[in-house]
């Protein structure tokens, strides 16, 4: 078994990291006062595909942990149990370590054993505290018999282990009559042995001389599986098999497991309908889940079958994990309780970034020779080329639309990185004796795969700085007239070219008498006429921390540089807006995709350069008045009021250009990181999407130059680092 | 190839194992002949359109798009100085791979591959030439002609052609 189900690991080990994630969000999102049952029921049905994949694969430990979840959450959800926030903590702790076995599975470090058991006695003993009376534990059988190994003997050891093992799902007795003409003896053999592991087996008759077999067996199996069993040896005309009467499955029922008929008056109130749900659901016997050994049986027996022929190892893994919530669905609907689950039907695949990158790469590929074409096309003559110049618009509509779409894959809501921040929240929240509600705004913004992962760390940083630093205590803040509870507000939108992160909190505010001593105290030179802009960006210097105390949350000093740098590499940059006693509020600034860029293409002599759309404000010619030198070197124009250095591209990239004298070319206006500059061209030639390459894979980084891109007729252009330029400009003028 | 036989039959009196070295694509460069070790010769191709790169060292004529990827261009006639380089038909950039990367290299011709033996090649001299000689394998003769035998990965990934950002690596 192992080896065929080797290749569904990693499906599974995916699948359970985003359960668990689910899991933790629904947990973080529960209203104890009055729980919402949708969320409960969420909370359930993940733990519980966990267990199943994680019975399906022999991770015993795993199945003992969601097992153990399992049970607490289904006395909640039945209202057994009042939920309260302690609970809360030991099912994020629990999830945890459900993370941590799946981590070890994984071949990636060893789970912690003893934590595990510590969670699994809390959770017990929430369990327990109800369920005196009870003293039942009505999962036990179901995760006995989901373990899908043929070896019930083995999986119920583990869980009496744990647990006291009863039934609640009802033995049915079956009368089973068939011919055994043609049958040798060694078949039938097999068949009775293949019966008695369904449950206990009596031969009634075995007649060798009339050829007819008379049987008894009483299951937890429905009849389905019998006829299954029984189907590959017995010609089903000659089968018959009869349902044993109630009282005699009752009987047999008590005889077994005494607590069985207990159950059925305590599940059901009214006993009068064991009968037809028995009858309804022959299937399916008591329960929320596919407790019946049918489910994982059939369950595995597709994953088996279809491993051989069918590749696609995505579908039956999903059919495998949904299989126990249309169980579930299929139910006859006898209890308030029942999940009416909604099967959520995945409709993603997952594809290797790689190969979303080499589809970007050639979709790229394909916008050049589609420009190279038109180019070509448009020289000839309209008229007599109709159809050809037809073909080419579609061309183009087509290959932007399939540029667009691909370059969409890897676009993801910013929710994935949102996600994990209210469990960083609460824990903190928890541990700093603070109240805080974080709210998120525009989970929906997308922005490219590489950013997400970049992005989450400093992220997390300023989430706990906020946290730490910005919200007070719940005294303190009641004391300067503010709601006990603090809010962090995490909040992304586009604007522009770029996306916007901010992470806001009401707290303090940033103390700008605190920050300049400290500086003084570190010898970073400051002085009195710094705007508050600059006083903020000082935070951001290696080892700066105002916090009085060093805590294992923050105030080492180390933190605030590397988030800095870390939005710098990703070609963002970050702001701070602070009001004392009201508040900050971290704006951060990223790119919206690392792959493409809004240009202007400029010509510079025969050269041809690319501007980053985002940075210019305006292109304009002047007249030769406006321009002014100072101390006879630097260059300025007089632009709309204000005084802007010239950058002159032919004399940084030793051009020479068509156009020597200002006024005979354009200056294009950029708008760096709030510094203003005017770059003079030869001349504009349009606009583009350019797809960027990277010049340091091959050659090294250029001075003034952030990359290169393939134009229309195949010719490199290189794309100028505006940013770079700009500075440099104030520094030579200044 | 003839020429090669001929070199092979006078040198197996001298070499009993008559080791081969390694294959060599040689090209010219005005009237010296030089070789570099096949395998890192991906691809041999015209000159073409190039885009100049500002500020960069003389020898470095710019990039070229070579399907998608963006390709460094070095003269080595610049870089040998042998004189200023004319471009004509013959002129070919000799696409290489060399250490992950992939560049390109001008030069006056392509003549052909050939066989070295291990013996076919002699130490260099120390003449403190403009090549440092610590990028030259050594000096093989095929026939009549002296081939200088180039290290270029070590030629080209050294800190003096500045291709590559020694910060890097």
């Amino acid at each position: 078994m192992s080896t065929e189900l080797e290749q569904f690991y990693e499906v599974f080990f995916e699948e359970s990291s985003e359960l668990l994630a689910e899991m933790e969000a629904c947990l973080l999102g529960l209203d104890l006062s009055s729980p919402d049952p949708e969320d409960l029921n969420a909370i359930f049905r993940a733990a519980h595909s966990i267990k199943g994949g994680a019975g399906t694969f022999g991770f015993t430990d795993m199945t003992e942990m969601t097992h153990m979840l399992e049970s607490l959450l289904d006395k909640l959800r039945k209202g057994e149990i009042e939920i309260r926030s302690e609970m809360i903590d030991t099912f994020l702790r629990a999830g945890d370590i459900i993370k941590g076995q799946l981590a070890a599975h994984r071949g990636d470090g060893a789970a912690d054993e003893a934590a595990a058991a510590e969670v699994s006695n809390e959770l017990k003993q929430f369990s327990e505290e109800t369920t005196e009376a009870l003293n039942i534990d009505k999962e036990s059988t179901s995760s006995t018999t989901e373990q899908p190994d043929h070896k019930p003997n083995e999986a119920k050891n583990v869980v009496v282990e744990s647990l006291p093992a009863t039934s609640k799902t009802e033995q049915v007795s079956f009368n089973i009559e068939f011919s055994s003409s043609g049958i040798n003896s060694k078949s039938l053999e097999n068949l009775f042995s293949n019966l008695s592991d369904l449950g206990k087996f009596e031969k009634l008759l075995v007649s060798d001389k009339e050829q007819n077999c008379k049987l008894r067996l009483t299951t937890y199996t429905c009849e389905e599986n019998i006829w299954e069993a029984l189907a590959f040896v017995v010609n089903p005309s000659q089968l018959k098999i009869e349902k044993a009467s109630q009282t005699e499955a009752h009987t047999s029922t008590k005889l077994d497991v005494s607590s069985s008929i207990q159950i059925d008056e305590i599940t059901s109130d009214k006993p009068s309908k064991t009968a037809v749900e028995t009858e309804n659901s022959a299937c399916e016997p008591y329960g929320f889940f596919s407790g019946a050994p049918a489910a994982p049986i059939e369950t595995e027996k597709k994953v088996k079958t279809e491993s051989h022929s069918d590749p696609s190892v995505e579908q039956n893994i999903l059919e495998e994990k949904s299989f126990p919530t249309d169980t579930i669905n299929s139910l006859p609907i006898q209890k308030q309780s029942k999940p009416n689950a909604p099967t959520t039907e995945t409709t993603s695949i997952r594809v290797s970034i790689e190969k979303v990158d080499q589809m970007i790469n050639l979709v790229g590929e394909l916008v050049i020779t589609q420009a190279m074409l038109a180019q070509t096309a448009s020289e000839v003559d309209p008229v007599i080329y109709e159809k050809l110049n037809n073909g080419m618009n579609q061309l183009e509509r087509n290959t932007r639309n399939l540029q667009e779409a691909v370059m969409s894959i890897r676009m993801l809501p910013i929710s994935f990185v949102f996600s994990r921040y209210p469990r960083v929240v609460h824990d903190l929240a928890s541990k700093l004796d603070k109240k805080v509600e974080l709210k998120t705004v525009g989970e929906g913004t997308e922005l490219d795969k590489g950013l997400i992962e970049k992005i989450a760390d400093p992220l997390t940083h300023l989430v706990r700085n906020s946290l730490d630093h910005g919200i007070e205590l719940p005294e303190k803040r009641i004391a300067t007239g503010k709601v006990a509870k603090g809010t962090i507000t995490l909040r992304a939108f586009h604007q522009g070219g770029s996306i916007v992160i901010e992470v806001g909190d009401d707290g303090a505010g940033l103390n700008r008498e605190k920050i300049m001593a400290k500086a003084t105290e570190r010898g970073i030179s400051i002085h009195e006429g710094m705007s508050d802009q600059e006083v903020w960006m000082l935070i951001f210097e290696p080892g700066f921390s105002t916090a009085e105390k060093v805590t294992d949350v923050s105030g080492r000093g180390v933190g605030m540089d590397v988030v800095k740098r870390n939005i710098k590499d990703m070609g963002g940059r970050i702001e701070i807006d602070s009001v004392q006693g009201v508040g900050t509020r971290i704006t951060i600034r990223l790119p919206l995709t690392l792959a493409i860029l809004d240009g202007l293409s400029v010509a510079v002599g025969d050269q041809m350069f690319i501007v980053p759309l985002t940075y210019i404000t305006e292109s304009l010619q002047i007249k030769n008045t406006d321009i002014k030198t100072v101390n006879g070197v630097g260059r300025v124009v007089h632009v709309r009021g204000d005084y802007l250095p010239v950058i002159a591209l032919h004399e940084i990239f030793n051009i020479k250009p068509n156009a020597t004298r200002i006024e005979d070319g354009i200056l294009i206006i950029l708008d760096a990181e709030g510094h203003k500059a005017a770059m003079f061209v030869d001349a504009l030639i349009g606009q583009h999407q350019v797809v960027i390459k990277s010049l340091e894979n091959n050659y090294r980084r250029v001075m003034g130059v952030s990359g290169a891109t393939i134009m229309g007729d195949g010719k490199v252009a290189l794309i100028l680092d505006t940013t770079g330029l700009v500075m440099a400009s104030h520094k030579d003028s200044l | 190839m003839s020429l090669q036989q001929t070199v092979t039959s006078i040198d197996s009196v001298s070499s009993a194992a008559n080791q081969v070295l390694n294959e060599f694509l040689t090209f010219r460069l005005g009237n010296e002949e030089y070789g570099i070790d096949i395998l890192k010769v991906q691809e041999i191709r015209g000159y073409d359109a190039i885009t100049q790169i500002a500020n960069s060292p003389e020898f470095i004529k710019g990039v070229v798009n070579l399907r998608g990827i963006i390709v460094p261009i070095i003269d080595m006639r610049i870089k040998f100085k042998l004189g200023v380089a004319e471009y004509d038909q013959f002129t070919v950039v000799i696409i290489l791979n060399v250490s992950g990367r992939v560049m390109g290299i001008v030069v006056d011709g392509v003549s052909d591959v050939i066989n070295l033996d291990i013996d076919q090649v002699r130490a260099t001299p120390d003449f403190g030439s403009v090549i440092d000689t610590k990028y030259i394998m050594g000096l093989g003769t095929a026939d009549e002609r002296m081939l200088i035998l180039v290290d270029i990965e070590k030629l080209m990934t050294s800190e003096d052609m500045g291709l590559v950002d020694q910060t890097l690596n």
